[in-house]
C-alpha cells in the first residue's frame, strides 16, 4: 500500500485539492498516521508525472489558491490494478504480545497472573474502542478504525484463551 | 450504593460443581459483564443473582434484603417486579404477538389491558419494533425476536437487567444494534445491568468484567 494509491482512491469520488486530501485521508483513516501536507503535495506531484493524475483547475475559497487534481484514466486503471491484489495476510505470530504470553506460559506460574492483566488490559482498550463507536456524530471512517482495532483486540482475548488451555490440558495430560 | 450481592455462594449439579463459594458486589446503576469459557458456570450464577435458583449454600442479597431465601412466591414477585430477565433463546409465547408478548409482564403485574398495551407499543419503538407489534414470533427474524426479547425486559422498568448471551447467534452488526438499544435504555433508566458472555466485544460495552473459571472467580474481582 502506498499513499499514492490512497490519493488516487479519494480522487475516484470527484476532483480534490491538496488540502482536502489531506483532511479525508486523516479522517477516513483515523488510525493511520496523520499525512503531511508536504507528502501529499509530493505525491500528487509524482502521480502528475506518472499520468495518473492531472491538474483540473484552481480554487480560492478562504484562505490562498488551490490547485484541484484529478483522476485521469490510467490512474483509474491503476487504482483497480491496486484493489485487485489481495494483501498478504501479515505473520501475527511476530508480535511481542505472542512472544509474552508463551513465555509466561512456559516459566511456571507466572501465567495466570499475567494472563488475567493482559486481558484487564485489552479488554479496557476495547471499552475506550467500544465507547467511541456509541459518540454522538461518529464518521464511518471511524466506525470501521475501531471495529478494526476492536475485532483484532477479541482475536488476541480469544487465541490467549485458546493457549492458556490448550497448556491446562497438557499438564493434566502429564499428571495422569 | 451496594445493589446485589454474593456471598460465598456455591451450587452443584449432581457432582458437578457449578460454583464454588462466589463472593461478588455489583453497584446501583452499574454495568457487568460475567465472561468465562463454557462450563464456567456464568449462566448459573446469573440464575442464582436473578432468584431464578437457590445456591445450596451461601447468600444472595438485594437491595439490602436476603432473597436466597425466600419463597418461591416472593421470588417470582420480585422477578416481575424488579427484574428485567433476557435470555439468549429466548421464549416468546408462540400463540401471542409481539405486542402482546411484551405486555404479558405488566398483565401478571395486574395493569389493566388497555395501558398494558400502550406502554408495549412504546417499548417495542424504543427497540425499533414498532412495526413488527402485531406479528407472532414464528414470523421474526434472529434480531427482530431479540428486539422484541429485550423490549420485554424493559417493560416493567425494572431496577435490574439480568441477560444471558444476549446477542446470541445475531451476527456482530446485529448483535451490536440490539446489545447498544438495550444499554441504551438501561442508562436512560439508570438500571443496573448484568451480562452474562462468551463474547469479549459484548463484554466490552460493560463498565466492568467478572471472569468466571470452573465455578470460581478468577483473579478476584477486577475492575
Amino acid at each position: 500500500m502506498s499513499t499514492g494509491h490512497i490519493l488516487l482512491g479519494l480522487l475516484t469520488e470527484r476532483p480534490k485539492h491538496g488540502y482536502e486530501l489531506k483532511r479525508e485521508h486523516d479522517e477516513r483513516l483515523p488510525g493511520a498516521r496523520p499525512l503531511a501536507y508536504g507528502q501529499v503535495y509530493a505525491t500528487l506531484q509524482r502521480l502528475e508525472r506518472d499520468g495518473r493524475v492531472a491538474v483540473a483547475g484552481t480554487v480560492q475559497e478562504a484562505g490562498p489558491e488551490r490547485t484541484v487534481y484529478e483522476i485521469t484514466e490510467e490512474g483509474t486503471a491503476e487504482v483497480r490494478r491496486w484493489l485487485a491484489e489481495v494483501e498478504p495476510p501479515a505473520p501475527y505470530v511476530s508480535s511481542p504480545l505472542f512472544s509474552r504470553v508463551v513465555m509466561a506460559l512456559v516459566a511456571e506460574g507466572a501465567a495466570d497472573t499475567y494472563l488475567l492483566r493482559q486481558r484487564a488490559a485489552h479488554l479496557e482498550r476495547m471499552r475506550e474502542l467500544t465507547a467511541r463507536k456509541r459518540a454522538a456524530g461518529v464518521s464511518v471512517g471511524e466506525l470501521l478504525a475501531a471495529d478494526y482495532a476492536l475485532h483484532h483486540l477479541d482475536a488476541d482475548l480469544r487465541w490467549m484463551e485458546t493457549a492458556r488451555q490448550r497448556i491446562d490440558d497438557l499438564i493434566q495430560e502429564i499428571r495422569s | 450504593m451496594t445493589l446485589l450481592e454474593a456471598r460465598h455462594v456455591e451450587k452443584a449439579f449432581g457432582r458437578t460443581h457449578a460454583l464454588r463459594g462466589v463472593s461478588l458486589t455489583i453497584e446501583s446503576g452499574e454495568t457487568v459483564a460475567i465472561t468465562g469459557p463454557s462450563g464456567s458456570g456464568k449462566s448459573t450464577l446469573l440464575h442464582c443473582l436473578s432468584g431464578i435458583m437457590s445456591p445450596e449454600s451461601g447468600e444472595v442479597h438485594y437491595a439490602g434484603r436476603r432473597i436466597d431465601d425466600l419463597d418461591e412466591t416472593a421470588r417470582t414477585r420480585l422477578r416481575r417486579e424488579d427484574f428485567g430477565i433476557v435470555f439468549q433463546l429466548d421464549r416468546l409465547v408462540p400463540e401471542l404477538t409481539a405486542v402482546e408478548n411484551v405486555a404479558l409482564p405488566l398483565l401478571f403485574a395486574g395493569r389493566g389491558r388497555a395501558e398494558a398495551t400502550t406502554v408495549a407499543l412504546g417499548r417495542l419503538d424504543e427497540v425499533g419494533a414498532a412495526d413488527v407489534a402485531e406479528s407472532r414470533p414464528a414470523e421474526l427474524s434472529g434480531g427482530q425476536l431479540q428486539r422484541v426479547a429485550i423490549a420485554r425486559a424493559l417493560v416493567t422498568t425494572p431496577k435490574v437487567i439480568f441477560a444471558d448471551e444476549p446477542t446470541g447467534a445475531l451476527d456482530s452488526v446485529a448483535g451490536e444494534r440490539v446489545l447498544s438499544l438495550l444499554m441504551g435504555a438501561a442508562r436512560a433508566n439508570k438500571a443496573t445491568v448484568v451480562i452474562v458472555t462468551h463474547d469479549n466485544q459484548v463484554a466490552a460495552h460493560a463498565d466492568r468484567e467478572i471472569v468466571l473459571r470452573d465455578g470460581a472467580l478468577v483473579g478476584g474481582v477486577m475492575a
